[in-house]
């Protein structure tokens, strides 16, 4: 297996598909002459040509819906939003058209469109390059949520959500971009929609998390693996739909949950598996929940001392959870 | 509503006992008035008020012992009940603000508070909760004791949870639990070291759970006992001319300075001095170590109604004889008010201890660990005593050492302890006071 970059992997995922299927095309700002701003799509342009990798106008509702549009003519459009708080001139798009597509249709068709968006802070992107946007989406019915946290589920989630009938966003968390290293599997291989991953093993607590908080949690556990706890890790993956059966499972491992992510806390990801656990695990508790989530405010300041105090880190991460594991 | 919480107060403090509230539910609280007392291993403390309103919950007791950080009270703060009246006519904040979101519970006591988890665990394995010692916060016992409990039914041990490690790290009121126990038992059936006669009933006895500071006198002492191989040594010395010299100046010295010119200042100057030139007294054996101090910090202990507290003159070899007078009289008008910071309790390298206060003539204190010795000073009385062949009538003063033969041999101890005398002796009509 190789080792490559988090960003190495999606770059990899969206030219093996267009090598493999040529109804799949990438359109986005800058997604062709320039490879992209974060150069995911670097080189793709000379593979394969401007047909096949647009660069758009600054007009995310066109970007979204014109990929509706193609992948109502039979194409399978990978549209890129540059930064993932530009998406909300597509929300009409993506919640009104994409995620009523095959119902409002009684099935006769289906809207096979992936929506790729770098989100997340702590790259100095202040407010409109650092929000994270993946609870607006998930309460919709229709839509798929994907969050990797590693590069083989980056390529290997992007595959599917290429692969998937139905419309998929595909947010990726970019610090992880260059940040994170891991082994990528060889050849062709996709990894199931839908299914949470355990990280890491344990039995005192549990942490429930995505994306840059899986990091954070592993970082965290390995500290507290020396002050004697042991904590088990679940990676959610996908947000829509939550694999509840992975969630249920790792509450009752050990009864203590915490569920950290950066989006803010309150209708948060973490309000939906709280509610989960709560339904279905009472009796398997052995503390109140926990959440541990970017704070109240409405985005991520540019002053580097504030935009840190806004970002979740090792440290509080481990505060929270050696609070959880005490109780 | 803002939580009054234990404060941490010292460092190695973890826990705390409530002493008395000094306000009651509903009373109106001003910023910094004293809301609580509380009683620590070391200290004894007032928790003020950080915010100004009306008492609204208490949720400790007075006697409960809880871990630094439990919520001891809540306080409505000045004019949040009228806001939270009118809270449907008061328009909504402009700003988004962060929601009231009620942390996790902590109970003041949990341990008879159980989780979903916990009952249904018990329930199962016919578990006796009340077997189990908790590990979690305020004693609560978790989803892992009762596990424990479990697995150590199966092995077949007969007491679940006693037997196991975490038992050890049990919180506040659990050991509390346990204490009062084998105090219960005793008074059951009679100590053998009173003669009482057999069949006596517990009415016989009067069982007292003793205060947070009696147990700490009595942790320490055993431990002291236990690690440090206690040796002693006694000499005797003449202070007739320091008696005399004392007798002298002593009106003069309360005139000029508020404060009596007793004996102990003299006795603690001829201590540091002899610190000074023999330093192994002023270490301390750590972690088959041995540590020797720079700084002479003299513990003096001081006895007040209940209990025995060692505050501690700080750089007492830097002070002259009226400083360390000043510095006795001050610390011993804290400890019986019960004052002493924690600074005033901590980092004594060496203790003298002025056992002739009471009119003893002879005694075996014991180290106060993990110093190296300690230094009991007796009643200075008139003995005949024979001087140049002849019997005179002089003023005597035993000096008792008790030394830790870790790191001290008796050698070392004498010429220590020789060198005290000698500087007793020479005190006179030309020490200098100042």
């Amino acid at each position: 297996m190789a080792v490559k970059q988090y960003i190495e992997a999606i770059h990899d995922a969206l030219q093996e598909e267009m090598a493999r299927d040529e109804r799949v095309f990438v359109l986005g700002e800058d997604v062709g002459v320039r490879g992209g701003v974060f150069r995911v799509t670097a080189g793709l342009i000379e593979q394969f040509g401007e047909y096949r990798v647009l660069d758009f106008p600054l007009t995310e509702s066109a970007i979204v819906g014109v990929a509706i549009g193609a992948a109502a003519a039979g194409m399978i459009p990978v549209a890129e939003i540059q930064f993932a708080d530009f998406i909300l001139p597509a929300v009409n798009q993506i919640i009104s058209e994409a995620a009523k597509f095959r119902y409002r249709s009684n099935n006769d068709w289906n809207c096979p469109i992936v929506i790729r968006a770098p989100y997340g802070g702590g790259i100095h992107g202040a407010l409109y390059h650092s929000q994270s946007m993946e609870a607006l989406f998930t309460h919709v019915p229709g839509l798929k949520i994907v969050t990797p946290s590693t590069p083989e589920d980056a390529k290997g989630l992007l595959v599917s959500a290429i692969r998937d009938p139905d419309p998929v966003l595909f947010f990726e968390h970019k610090k992880l971009y260059r940040s994170i290293r891991g082994e990528v599997p060889e050849g062709e291989y996709s990894t199931p929609i839908g299914k949470a991953a355990v990280r890491r093993e344990g039995d005192d607590i549990t942490v429930i998390t995505y994306g840059l908080g899986v990091h954070l949690a592993l970082d965290a556990a390995s500290h507290l693996e020396k002050e004697g706890i042991s904590t088990h890790i679940l990676d959610l993956r996908t947000l829509r739909p939550l694999d509840e059966q992975a969630i249920l499972e790792a509450a009752r491992k050990t009864g203590k949950v915490l569920i950290v992510h950066e989006d803010n806390k309150v209708c948060g990801v973490g309000a939906e598996v709280s509610a989960i656990i709560a339904e279905h695990a009472l009796f398997d508790l052995d503390a109140p929940v926990r959440r541990l989530a970017g704070p109240e405010v409405p985005a991520m300041p540019f002053s580097p001392t504030l935009e840190k105090a806004y970002m979740l880190n090792t440290d509080k991460v481990a505060q929270e959870m050696r609070a959880l594991a005490k109780f | 509503m803002p939580d009054v919480k234990m404060p941490q107060l010292g460092e190695s403090v973890t826990e705390g006992t409530i002493g008395k509230w000094l306000k009651n539910v509903g009373d109106k609280v001003s910023k910094y008035e004293p809301l609580v007392e509380v009683m620590t291993d070391k200290v004894n403390a007032e928790v003020p008020s950080d915010f100004e309103g009306t008492l609204t919950e208490i949720l400790v007791q007075e006697g409960e012992t809880v871990k630094v950080g439990t919520v001891l009270c809540r306080i409505a703060e000045a004019g949040e009940q009228s806001d939270a009246q009118s809270a449907n006519a008061a328009a909504p904040s402009a700003h988004p603000t962060e929601p009231q979101t009620p942390s996790a519970p902590r109970p003041a006591s949990a341990r008879s508070r159980f989780s979903p988890a916990v009952l249904r665990l018990a329930e199962e394995h016919n578990i006796d909760l009340s077997t189990i010692s908790g590990t979690g916060e305020g004693g609560r016992i978790t989803r892992k004791d009762v596990l424990a409990a479990i697995e150590a039914g199966k092995h077949g041990t007969s007491e679940p949870a006693e037997g196991t490690p975490a038992s050890v790290s049990a919180s506040a009121s659990a050991q509390n639990d346990r204490a009062a126990a084998p105090a219960a038992s005793r008074g059951e059936a009679a100590p053998p070291s009173v003669h009482t006669e057999a069949g006596q009933s517990s009415e016989d006895v009067e069982v007292l759970e003793p205060s947070p500071i009696r147990k700490t006198i009595a942790r320490r002492m055993v431990e002291s006992k236990h690690n440090a191989p206690h040796a002693w040594t006694m000499v005797e010395a003449d202070v007739s001319e320091l008696v005399a010299f004392r007798q002298r100046v002593k009106a003069d010295f309360k005139r000029k300075e508020g404060v009596d010119l007793t004996y102990l200042p003299f006795f603690i100057k001829a201590v540091v001095e002899a610190l000074k030139q023999y330093p192994m007294l002023n270490a301390s054996w750590v972690d088959d170590k041995i540590h020797v101090h720079k700084r002479i910090n003299i513990s003096i202990a001081v006895a007040t109604d209940d209990a025995l507290v060692v505050p501690v003159i700080h750089n007492a070899d830097r002070l002259s004889i009226a400083g360390l007078a000043h510095a006795v009289n001050e610390l011993a008008a804290k400890a019986r008010s019960g004052r002493l910071s924690l600074q005033d309790v901590q980092g004594g390298t060496f203790t003298v201890n002025n056992t002739g206060a009471f009119g003893s003539i002879l005694s075996q204190p014991i180290i106060n660990a993990p110093q190296a010795a300690i230094l009991s000073v007796e009643s200075i009385v008139k003995r005949a005593v024979v001087v140049n062949d002849a019997i005179a009538v002089r003023s005597m003063v035993n000096l008792c050492l008790s030394l830790d033969h870790r790191l001290l041999d008796g050698w070392v101890a004498g010429q220590f302890l020789k060198a005290v005398k000698e500087r007793l002796q020479s005190f006179g009509n030309d020490t200098v006071l100042f």
